[in-house]
């Protein structure tokens, strides 16, 4: 308790410390591909911004990297595209619902912007979306947010609150900002992600200069690894299984054993800690002290029996073949895991990219994936997506390009059945519209804080306006509650949450009206009071006003006691609504 | 009140557009103003985190090997000494019922209140709720406006509500005596009335195509949920100013003593599962002065609590729980202090339909013995304090993925229980 009050003291300066560097260093990268913010029509600051992105743009072909046969144009993307789209439709079918009808453009966008970026377009990016003639718009500015930073860093961000959670851990080995500033450059590279899971799981090295190590050190206890954790981690987030309920019992459902379990545990029984980091003991067995007893009174269980400290070789629960000849038991771990044939392996990452993409998983929850069959079934959507992922590389942005491309992604929110409640789980079943589901935390703060801004808030914004935005992030997540990624998106909010919103600190500075807050400007520039309400429409919700909202709203404006209050009642009102609040 | 009169006026109006009357029964025959036996059940479970060590609290064996500086005093309950820097609660302890045996699985604080909160050890796939998001979902309080778990004074892990959902999280206030955070709109009942009335307007907007769904979202029951909340008279609970001099005395001039006087007046105002923590008890190094500072803020509060709910005739109707997440060594360390042990140590009971006057186990005077005699599982704890408010503690509820899990997996001790022998 008290070394984590001195870790509670220290922290701060640190994260602070990690935030220039993580910020400094992006900055030094050679700039990636960004999206240019160019003239917007209400004129006010446009030209600040116009110039120094506008290169960029020219770099921003489909699919970002020649290399990789990302996006479209690539290599069999509209066959699969069209295959997704078939079991969709089958799916419906089956269920007798016609799909909803496809959804406005500027709704895509910003769907688009809160899964891959965690936050929504600005109105800089609606401005020149909205100049975009091309009919394929929403394609290319998909392919161009897929390899721009800000997706990279977000993505990271998402898997990273799966890979190594988000407790603190034991700070003097695990240093979570370091682990998720190389995911980011690995995702942001493109990196095929089975070499990403691998250097993760088998690395050796120190957890400051080999961030990868920083996935084993997540589970580091007492200065010994915590291989029941890892394993169980590993096994959910990687292989979308959760043998760790094996821990204590054998599963109730899935056909997994305690001795399994121990056998996975035991792959990171070499795992100890020295001056040079991570390294691997050959000397080291896992030993189990754990009686076999323990176990919940309702669970579904064999016992085995044994009891008393035991030593476990490192097991495979499946699979065997497909372990190497020779290496540390974590590299031949990695490779099994990464295996070709290993399909759970892919069907995870397929899973999880719904997730993302959707909001909620193919299957629920994200981390219980059903066990493929033996061969792949290209009726079955993670098997057709993870037999694409494999073909190509494991080639993350690919599939989410893929996903992001999908008939689905561009349905309304909005379909005939969803006033009964039968109707509202049929529709959800069929996937017969795009899922509402209530934005996590991040996502919510995110969206906030590109609405304080005309402008685009990226890696070119202000080294200052981008520690601002980490630091609001932090307090606003800490104040309103964190969710864990793929966690709590079907659930209601809750009283306090609802507080937050309304009347917490970064609510209010964020409608105060001045002059640099979005609402300022709005309430200073915009020409009359109509222009102000579908300013504040574009900035805070992506789109115009209807004809009845213009005439329930504009009241806000023309009852204050001045231009400012007005602005601020509106967006408030806009920030608080559903609409807000629940990605649609 | 921060709200005037008119203010609330105009807000009530300004809810009705959120379809708050539907969501607010009137309040029934106040069953908050009833008393004794026949009042609804509530808890008060008061965490004291960092392991409280049993030897300089409720388990002291003065001249011992392992008992070090610590002096014990008589109490009221025959036979039973407790450390002298607990003068106030001895006088008390005829109330309480003393269980000197607990023993638990987690010797890492997170952990350990993990367990002890819920009754169950952590699991990775799986967040059980701490047992007031359960005496609050078991025991609903109508009528009333105020969250329905109050977590009060700041703790590192919070409770949660777990799997049965976030809406049972616990309301915090981390300053008591202060009310919660975010209450204020901060601008005029004019303002937010027509706030509350675009925000209608919008809400109506966003429903068309999807009534259901949106519904289903409790977006705009949540709010109204908040905004009545905002606007609440019961608010006055969070506050002690209007309590006697004398009152606040007793209780002690210190964060966790307001923290225990406000867990009665939102137990009195209809509050069914109130927590509140302490800390400070880690005393890896200089145990003795660490232990005794905390103990002079939880001397005069605990007794003080006790007290007074008697007094206004609410302590067969409200269950105290007291306890760490686990207790010291017996062996003192080089830095004269003492380190977590997780075997054998002490929580006390009172009020509610638990059992007063009762004692359970002990632990070795010399330290040989690990074990404590009569030992009592943490399960068996929380089985205990729900069957006393009445609770079916054995009753399986499913989890959002289905998994049926029992609210608690121990068996109540019969002797801690008022009905119990």
């Amino acid at each position: 308790m008290a070394w984590r009050r001195l870790r509670r003291f220290l922290l701060p300066p640190l994260a602070l410390g990690a935030v220039v560097a993580l910020l400094s260093a992006a900055s030094h990268r050679p700039a990636p591909v960004a999206p240019p913010t160019v003239g917007f029509s209400t004129g006010f600051s446009a030209g600040r911004s116009a110039g120094r992105s506008a290169g960029n743009a020219r770099e921003a072909s489909p699919g970002g990297r020649a290399d990789r046969d990302t996006g479209r144009g690539a290599a069999g993307f509209d066959a699969v595209v069209t295959a997704v789209d078939r079991v969709l439709a089958t799916r419906r079918e089956a269920a007798g619902i016609p799909p909803a009808d496809v959804a406005d453009d500027l709704t895509v966008l910003r769907r688009l912007w809160l899964a891959l970026a965690g936050t929504i377009p600005s109105l800089a990016e609606i401005r020149e979306f909205e100049a975009d003639g091309r009919p394929d718009r929403l394609d290319h500015w998909l392919d161009r947010l897929l390899a721009d930073r800000r997706s990279a860093e977000h993505l990271a961000r998402r898997l990273a609150s799966s890979l190594v959670g988000d407790d603190n851990g034991q700070f003097v080995v695990f240093r979570r900002d370091r682990f998720t500033t190389w995911l980011a450059d690995q995702i942001h590279a493109n990196r095929p992600f089975d070499a990403i899971v691998t250097e993760m799981v088998s690395r050796q090295g120190l957890w400051t200069d080999t961030p990868a190590v920083n996935f084993v050190t997540q589970a580091a206890a007492n200065g010994r690894i915590d291989a029941d954790k890892l394993a169980g981690r590993m096994a959910r987030v990687m292989l979308g299984q959760r043998i760790d309920c094996a821990q204590c019992h054998d599963h109730p459902f899935a056909p997994y054993t305690q001795a399994q379990f121990e056998g996975l545990a035991a792959s990171f029984a070499q795992v100890k800690f020295t001056a040079l980091g991570v390294e691997d003991d050959p000397l080291r067995v896992h030993r189990v002290e754990r009686p076999a007893a323990a176990m919940p009174a309702t669970a579904v269980t064999t016992m085995t029996g044994a009891v008393g400290p035991r030593n476990v070789p490192p097991r495979v629960p499946f699979g065997a073949e497909w372990l190497p000849a020779r290496g540390t038991h974590r590299e031949n771990l990695a490779a099994w895991l990464v295996h070709p044939d290993n399909h759970r392996f892919d069907r995870a990452i397929v899973n999880r990219a719904w997730a993302i993409v959707f909001g909620r998983g193919w299957h629920e929850p994200v981390d219980d994936v059903p066990s493929p069959g033996d061969a792949r079934d290209p009726g079955d959507l993670l098997d057709l997506l993870g037999a694409d992922f494999r073909d190509h590389g494991c080639d993350l942005r690919r599939l989410l390009a893929v996903l992001g491309r999908s008939r689905l992604a561009r349905l309304a929110s909005t379909h005939p059945a969803l006033d009964s409640p039968a109707g509202c789980d049929a529709v959800a079943d069929a996937w017969a519209a795009f899922p509402l589901t209530r934005l996590p935390p991040a996502h919510l703060i995110g969206a906030m804080v590109q609405t304080t801004s005309l402008r685009t808030i990226d890696q070119h914004s202000h080294l200052l306006t981008r520690t601002i935005r980490f630091l609001r992030e932090i307090d606003f997540v800490r104040e309103y509650g964190a969710v864990q990624d793929g966690q709590g998106t079907a659930q209601p909010a809750t009283i306090p949450q609802a507080l937050v919103q309304m009347n917490g600190k970064f609510a209010r500075e964020l409608v105060a009206a001045n002059a640099v807050t979005a609402t300022g400007r709005i309430a200073g520039m915009a020409r009359d009071d109509e222009a102000r309400l579908e300013l504040a429409f574009l900035v805070v919700l992506t789109r115009r006003p209807t004809a009845a909202e213009r005439e329930a709203l504009l009241p806000l404006l023309t009852a204050a006691p001045s231009r400012g209050r007005g602005v601020e009642d509106v967006c408030w009102t806009l920030f608080n609504a559903p609409e807000f609040c629940w990605n649609h | 009140m921060r709200i005037d009169a008119v203010d609330r006026r105009r807000w009530i109006v300004a809810s009705s557009a959120l379809g708050l009357s539907a969501c607010l029964p009137p309040l029934p025959a106040r069953a908050a103003a009833r008393r004794g036996r026949e009042r609804p059940a509530a808890l008060v479970a008061i965490w004291l985190a960092g392991g409280p060590s049993q030897l300089e609290t409720f388990d002291p064996h003065p001249g011992t090997r392992i008992g070090g500086p610590t002096q014990d005093i008589p109490t009221r309950l025959p036979g039973v000494r407790i450390a002298r820097e607990f003068p106030r609660l001895a006088e008390r302890m005829d109330r309480f019922s003393l269980v000197r045996s607990l023993v638990s699985k987690e010797g890492d604080h997170e952990r350990g209140l993990y367990a002890i909160r819920t009754g169950y050890r952590p699991d990775p796939t799986l967040v059980h709720p701490a047992i007031g998001a359960i005496v609050a979902h078991e025991l609903p309080a109508p009528g009333l406006e105020l969250p329905p778990f109050v977590a009060l004074g700041s703790g590192q892990f919070p409770s949660r509500g777990g799997y049965l959902g976030a809406t049972l999280d616990p309301y915090r206030v981390v300053v008591p005596g202060r009310t919660g955070q975010n209450l204020e709109p901060h601008v005029s009942g004019d303002r937010q009335a027509r706030r509350l009335a675009a925000l209608a307007a919008l809400t109506r907007s966003f429903e068309q195509g999807r009534a259901e769904a949106v519904r289903r979202t409790l977006h705009e029951h949540t709010l109204a949920e908040a905004i009545a909340l905002m606007g609440s008279e019961q608010l006055e609970a969070f506050s002690v100013t209007a309590e006697p001099q004398a009152v606040r005395d007793a209780y002690g001039d210190t964060p966790f003593g307001r923290g225990c006087l406000v867990a009665r007046r939102l137990v009195e105002t209809g509050v069914r599962s109130v927590e509140v923590t302490l800390g400070g008890f880690d005393t890896h190094a200089e145990n003795f002065s660490g232990q005794a500072a905390q103990a002079a803020v939880l001397d005069p509060a605990l007794a003080a609590l006790v007290t007074d709910l008697e007094d206004r005739d609410l302590l067969a109707s409200t269950a105290i729980v007291v306890c760490g997440e686990f207790g010291r060594t017996p062996a003192i360390n080089p830095l004269d202090g003492r380190d977590h042990w997780p075997h054998g140590f002490s929580c006390l009971l009172a009020g509610g339909g638990l059992a007063a006057g009762r004692l359970v186990g002990g632990t070795d005077p010399e330290g040989r013995e690990k074990m404590p005699s009569d030992p009592v599982e943490i399960a068996d704890l929380s089985a205990t304090v729900m069957a006393a408010l009445g609770i079916d503690f054995a009753r399986e509820v499913s989890t959002p993925i289905g998994r049926p899990m029992r609210l608690s997996s121990g068996r109540p001790l019969e002797r801690l229980l008022a009905s119990g022998a």
